[in-house]
């Protein structure tokens, strides 16, 4: 039933990074996420699709407690990570933030130096013990990141000055510097040109290697290229959930199947 | 007819105008308004701004000139042998308003006949009795060249009036005939008085401009009339303020200066960390409730009159310093350091709390605009609140909150109430904060206040003063919004 180019993609059985258990969001009244139950597995990209408002937003917000920022949005339900839940009080939300990376939607690089944009989460964590070691980390990260060539004459100008699609990967690049073990990205092309998309997307397929990557977007066509999973969400619930090239080419839910003709969005 | 009544038949004019051309409109579109080009509404006013506008432009503009022009013509009339030694022509001139003052009232009171107040001699009749009968003071008998100017006076002026009344009324009654004239409907009116409400509007702004010109050309002109009776080069590089009344006076602005910048330094160093702690605590940590309840809370403190804080220098801040580094053996340190309460700190601390809700609100501001996706970023590598404000939203909001402070340190350095009750009198370099020293503000308002004759160097030197401190905070004021303008670009 697949087609060639997703079964090729399609990996042997992963372990499972992330696992959500009921899953309930709150903005003070308004339920944008309901039950929610997802398998996120290691060394995979995960995508989440569906229409504008559905809460993939918040959903990804959940998994680095990154939701603790907004006063009104409370969370109920289990998400463990490594089999220990996040929302345990004794665990720390900035410690976790350390471990689950996040890219956004618009390129955010801090007005600061290209070097220092990188070295600020190794410094703030006490990665590396010397100069030395923090440059080693830096270029690591560039590299990793599909920037270094790019940077590597000006790593003291300020990462505002690069183009949108160098940001993105600068700030990449700035996630992957903490050594997180989940990156995730929230719509990280939806401000970039196709250019600069597809050199994110290239990056995001060689991510897979050393992270599970989880990746929102608005793009059915970026879905399908760059992820092995798919989630499908609507009005706050997981609707169908699988491999993404059983998602798109024979849903189950009759819902996922009118998003991906074009029916709603 | 008084300019009072003028106004207002000019102002009746124009709402019969406005009904006048409402109708008229409405009739030539044969009752229905959805012929005519515009609104009714908008024929009728504008036949009121016709009539309205150019008639009281007039009407002000000859309000302004007229005196001047009465002055001149009658002060021609005064001959050279009338003005008596030892005095001006200034001075002759001020009797001949005093007189003419003292006509007209005499004249309301029915005390004269208009008839006998134009032709009343002195020769014949005790005027200055006369007048003081109905309560006008005058220093000296009025001499007959003084009289005869100021029933010149008198009559120029009221024929002036009386044009003034003719012309007026013409142009309004010109301006509704006019327009009414003109109002049918395909006139479009709409478009008129668009165009005429903004040619209000500029005039509003010029005004406000033109006067800001004025005041600084006013300065201007004082400062220059200073700067012939006294050396430029002592006023800005002597070394010592010592005015007297010999006419030898030393008005050097230095020490002024030191005391002025040395209070501020102190000001801003009490407001820049309290300020700036109390915005970042706001912006970034206090919740909703908090924030509703202390923002205003804080902007309310910005606006008591500084005078209030000059008070709390005077009669609780000084005195608690007092005791602290004063007293000798009874005071809290047992030293004495400190003989009075008005002191460079006593002033310095009083401005720093009066600076704190300015700079915190400012800086609160220049925060919140720091976009929420930097703080996203740092806190989504792992970093605590404290160090995203630290390390990313401090240094991306510093431009801005630079320029803050330059706003806050111009404030300071023309700030006058607080250093006039709290900084003391005394002209000094010194470095010793419990010393009381002066300001430039403080002097000019000493210099200014008491018996003055506006036409020496110890008067002027005020001016001076004053437009030094303009252009010092001028300066500062365009170097902060030029900062903070710079800043505001780049997150657009
Ligand atoms: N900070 C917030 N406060 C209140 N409601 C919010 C907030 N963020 C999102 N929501 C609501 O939650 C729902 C899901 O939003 P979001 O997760 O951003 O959707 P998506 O990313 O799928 O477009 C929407 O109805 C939105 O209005
Ligand atoms: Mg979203």
């Amino acid at each position: 039933m697949y087609d060639i180019a997703t079964t090729e993609k399609t990996v042997e059985q992963q372990v499972t990074k992330i696992s959500a258990r009921d899953v309930q969001v709150y903005y003070g009244e308004s339920h944008a996420i309901k039950d929610v139950n997802v398998d996120i597995e290691d060394k995979t990209v995960t995508a989440f699709i569906g229409p504008s408002g559905c809460g993939k937003s918040t959903f990804l917000r959940c998994l680095n407690r990154m939701n603790d920022t907004i006063d009104i949005c409370k969370v109920k339900g289990e998400i463990l990570l490594d089999g220990e839940n996040i929302y345990d009080p004794k665990v720390d939300p900035v410690q976790l933030r350390a471990k689950v990376g996040m890219v956004f939607q618009k390129p955010n690089p801090f007005p600061k130096s290209i070097y220092d944009n990188i070295a600020y989460g190794p410094r703030i964590h006490g990665l590396a013990r010397n100069k030395a070691e923090l440059d080693e980390i830096v270029e690591k990260s560039l590299r990793r990141g599909a920037i270094w060539n790019e940077v590597k004459d000006r790593l003291d100008a300020p990462g505002t000055g690069l183009s949108g699609g160098q940001q993105q990967r600068l700030c990449i690049a700035r996630a992957i510097a903490t050594e997180p073990e989940v990156l995730l990205m929230d719509e990280p092309c939806s401000a970039l040109d196709p250019i600069a998309t597809a050199q994110v997307e290239e990056l995001i397929d060689e991510l897979r290697q050393n992270y599970s990557v989880v990746i929102v977007t608005h793009s059915m066509q970026q879905a399908a290229r760059v992820s092995q999973k798919t989630a499908f969400f609507h009005l706050g619930n997981l609707v169908e959930f699988g491999e993404t090239g059983q998602i798109f080419t024979n849903p189950e839910d009759p819902r996922t199947e009118s998003y991906i003709t074009g029916r709603i969005g | 007819m008084p300019t009072f009544w003028l106004v207002v038949f000019v102002f009746a004019l124009a709402a019969l105008g406005f009904l006048a051309g409402r109708a008229r409109a409405l009739h030539s579109a044969g009752g229905n308004a959805r012929d005519l080009h515009s609104l009714p509404n908008y024929y009728g006013a504008n036949v009121l701004l016709t009539t309205l506008v150019p008639a009281l432009l007039v009407l002000g503009l000859w309000l302004m000139i007229q005196p001047s022009v009465v002055q001149y013509r009658v002060s021609g009339m005064i001959p050279e042998q009338a003005i008596p030694e030892n005095s001006t022509l200034g001075l002759v001139m001020m009797d001949v308003h005093q007189v003419a003052a003292g006509l007209d009232l005499a004249v309301d009171e029915g005390a004269l006949t208009e008839q006998e107040a134009g032709t009343i001699r002195t020769e014949f009749t005790d005027l200055r009795a006369r007048l003081g009968e109905l309560g006008v003071a005058l220093g000296s008998d009025v001499r007959p060249e003084v009289l005869q100017a100021a029933q010149r006076y008198r009559a120029i002026d009221a024929s002036g009036h009386r044009n003034m009344v003719i012309v007026v009324t013409l142009l309004a009654l010109a301006g509704l005939g006019f327009s009414w004239q003109h109002t049918n409907k395909d006139f479009r009116a709409r478009n008129v008085v668009e165009q005429g409400i903004y040619a209000l509007l500029v005039l509003a702004a010029l005004l406000a401009i033109l006067t800001t010109i004025g005041i600084v050309l006013s300065m201007f002109f004082e400062s220059i009339s200073f700067f012939k009776l006294h050396s430029w080069t002592d006023f800005f590089f002597g070394g010592t303020w010592a005015p007297n009344f010999r006419g030898d006076s030393e008005l050097s602005i230095l020490p002024l200066l030191w005391g002025t910048l040395y209070i501020s330094f102190i000001a801003l160093l009490v407001a820049v960390p309290v300020g700036l702690f109390a915005a970042v605590y706001l912006s970034e940590y206090a919740n909703g409730h908090v924030r509703a309840f202390a923002k205003p809370l804080l902007e309310i403190l910005a606006g008591i009159p500084t005078i209030v804080y000059g008070l709390f220098a005077l009669l609780t801040v000084g005195p608690a310093l007092v005791s602290v580094f004063g007293n000798g053996p009874e005071g809290l340190l047992g030293v004495d350091w400190m003989s009075g309460a008005t002191s460079v700190l006593t002033a310095g601390l009083v401005m720093g709390i009066m600076l704190i809700p300015f700079v915190s609100s400012l800086s609160d501001d220049i925060i919140n605009a720091v976009p929420q996706t930097m703080r996203d970023g740092s806190l989504g590598l792992g970093a605590t609140k404290s160090e995203t404000v630290r390390q990313v939203v401090l240094p991306a909001a510093l431009p801005g909150i630079v320029g803050a402070i330059l706003l806050a340190a111009s404030r300071a350095i023309g700030e006058t109430m607080i250093v006039v009750m709290g900084a003391g009198a005394i002209a000094k370099f010194s470095l010793n904060p419990l010393e009381s020293m002066t300001t430039i503000t403080t002097r000019i308002v000493s210099q200014l206040t008491g018996d003055t004759d506006f036409a020496s160097a110890e008067t002027l030197v005020a001016f001076a003063l004053g437009i030094t401190l303009f252009v010092l905070t001028l300066g500062l004021n365009v170097l902060a919004l030029y900062i903070v303008r710079k800043y505001r670009e780049q997150y657009e």
